[in-house]
């Protein structure tokens, strides 16, 4: 082992096989909490795995708290057991054999621990974790999210150098998930090392963490604070998980030129070049006639889909260019739009967020 | 009549005669075990000195072929379910050899190897003074080399169907190779441990041809209770019987011990 000097989650990480590369640089610093959001097969698990240990690098090094714990050009490769590194799985992986206090007790009875130190180890995360009254029940008798936090509290009993997550919330009910992923958000901030999270839900993503890493085809296609991505996103994916319409043009002098055809006036002139713009579905207006009015954007276009989302109703439009646009349920009735109609749409250039890409 | 109603009707009669025939095969030469027990002298039998003594001696050797089976084989099923070595094929062909071998030709093989003249055994007897042939010891190295397959291959079995999941999560939790095996994979596959066991135990328990060729027939050293029987049947052949009702009442536990792994599997499917 080699000491760096360099805290925290540090590395390019690079895993090869037939039929994927996984080629990210990671860099998370203590008390940092980094979500690494991107859709299945993306490659996030294996970044996981290559962090603690269970799958090796093919190129690249990483560094955790300050030692080289995988660096394959000069053959140095850090057991999975002796990296320090706290994993809360997807599936959580709780011991079946074992009660709730003896799974958290599994990490400080494998330091070395006495059988009662490593007890009453466990007994103070259990506190902490408000799994008190949980302690001598079996994993299979626990909700999902008392198992999550069993799995956080047996992660964080074992006193990594840096916690990693994978797929936090995924197991979880809707109704659970909230709640879960609040109080999840409180116990990442007070780990004092790094955390590394993957997900592929963007609510995970911008609640638990403080920057977001977006991982898709096996290579980061943005990250940024978690903020910003979300009102800036550099993809489609991104843009469609978060539910907003992405549109690629040039700009110039305050126009923006839409790729595939159409003409945006946005509210920034100073911008040239490729641009972005994103516009949520709900900033877009909807009407049977051209509209007389301030916006200045305006344009026609065909319902192409019609689709109830919670108490709006999402519509496809194509145009110059096509949009997704939200409108109340009752202004779908008012405006008797169905597929096939042709509708004039309006958005004020206010709405519109225009950023280089 | 329906289409379900037929199906579901009983077979037909080529294959419903044979199948009676097999079940009254298979079953009546353990009811005329039980017909013509000794049952008025049954205590007595069984708790007359060769009688004792071949039990006792019985239970102590399978106990010991079972321990031994333990110590090596489990160790030998992690290896063979586990890790990458040249001729792993080759190994795990040679833990089912004495399965399928006759035990009478186990015995000679053990004798060929461990006998006094044996290409292992003229050493052990030369240099260590240890004897195996016509003692208890052989005995249980006789009962072992006929059982000790069934937990390899009982527990190898646990072992590949095992999700390394647990494995990964205890590594990561700072748990050591020999420290993951005894406290996650171990206690994890101990079912099997169990039902490996129970089978070793009841195949050394009545284990004939490999003890008699290997070990002899002593009274009191090397007379298990299938050989008591055997030598029974040409004295007294109601000791003969009372005897094997003790193999048949071990066997009948056995059964019962293992009816959650074995018989409820084919129930489900």
């Amino acid at each position: 082992m080699t000491g760096t000097g360099v805290e925290g989650i540090v590395g390019r990480v690079v895993v090869s096989r037939t039929d994927f590369t996984l080629d990210v640089d990671v860099e998370v610093r203590p008390g940092e909490v980094v979500a690494v959001l991107g859709p299945n097969g993306a490659g996030k698990s294996t970044l996981l795995r290559a962090v603690c240990g269970l799958t090796p690098l093919t190129l690249g090094s990483l560094t955790l708290g300050g030692v080289v714990v995988d660096d394959p050009a000069r053959d140095v490769l850090v057991a999975s057991s002796e990296r320090g590194v706290g994993l809360v799985f997807q599936d959580y992986r709780l011991f079946p054999h074992l009660s709730v206090l003896d799974n958290v007790a599994f990490g400080p009875r494998s330091a070395g621990r006495s059988r009662s130190q490593s007890r009453a180890d466990a007994v103070a995360w259990v506190e902490r974790l408000r799994l008190t009254a949980l302690v001598d029940r079996r994993p299979h008798e626990l909700s999902g999210g008392q198992s999550q936090r069993v799995a956080l509290a047996r992660a964080l009993a074992s006193s990594p150098t840096a916690l990693l997550l994978d797929e936090p919330t995924a197991a979880l009910d809707a109704t659970t998930r909230l709640d879960v992923r609040r109080d999840l958000r409180d116990h990442l901030h007070q780990f004092a090392g790094p955390t590394l999270l993957v997900t592929h839900d963007p609510l995970d993503a911008l609640v638990l963490a403080d920057r977001i890493v977006v991982l898709e085809h096996g290579t980061t296609t943005q990250s940024g604070l978690a903020l910003d991505i979300a009102r800036r996103p550099a993809t489609p994916y991104v843009a469609t998980l978060l539910g907003l319409n992405l549109i690629r043009g040039r700009a110039h002098d305050g126009d923006v030129t839409v790729d595939g055809g159409g003409m945006l006036h946005v509210a920034d002139r100073t911008l040239a070049g490729d641009v972005l713009v994103a516009v949520r579905p709900a900033a877009i207006s909807l009407h049977t006639a051209q509209p007389e009015g301030s916006a200045r954007n305006v344009w026609p276009g065909v319902v192409d889909g019609v689709e109830p989302l919670g108490d709006r109703v999402r519509l496809t439009v194509t145009g110059a260019p096509t949009v997704l646009v939200d409108v109340t349920a009752g202004a779908v009735a008012e405006l008797e739009v169905r597929p096939g109609d042709a509708v004039w749409l309006s958005a004020k250039a206010t709405e519109l967020e225009v950023y280089p890409g | 009549m329906t289409r379900r109603d037929r199906s579901s009707a009983a077979p037909p009669w080529p294959v419903a005669l044979p199948a009676a025939l097999s079940l009254l095969f298979l079953g009546l030469p353990l009811l005329a075990l039980l017909i013509k027990a000794p049952w008025g002298r049954l205590w007595s039998i069984l708790t007359s000195p060769t009688s004792l003594q071949a039990l006792r001696l019985s239970l102590e050797t399978a106990s010991a072929a079972t321990v031994l089976a333990f110590i090596v084989g489990v160790p030998l099923a992690w290896v063979l379910a586990r890790a990458e070595f040249p001729g792993r094929r080759l190994a795990r062909a040679l833990v089912t050899v004495p399965l399928v071998l006759p035990p009478v030709v186990g015995g000679i093989a053990l004798l060929l190897a461990f006998g006094r003249r044996g290409i292992v055994g003229q050493y052990l007897d030369s240099c260590c003074g240890i004897t195996l042939p016509f003692t208890t010891a052989g005995v249980v190295v006789a009962e072992a080399f006929v059982a000790m397959p069934f937990l390899v291959i009982t527990v190898e079995g646990a072992l590949r169907g095992l999700d390394t999941r647990f494995e990964d999560a205890a590594a990561t939790l700072g748990a050591s190779r020999l420290g993951v095996f005894r406290r996650v994979t171990l206690p994890l596959i101990l079912p099997s441990l169990a039902a490996g066991g129970v089978l070793t135990f009841a195949r050394a328990l009545g284990e004939f041809g490999a003890t008699i060729t290997f070990a002899g027939n002593l009274p009191g050293v090397t007379q298990t209770l299938p050989l008591a029987v055997y030598v029974g049947l040409e004295g007294d052949p109601s000791e003969a019987v009372a005897l094997s009702l003790v193999l048949l009442a071990v066997s009948v536990i056995v059964l019962v011990a293992l009816r959650d792994k074995w018989l409820r599997a084919g129930a489900a499917s």
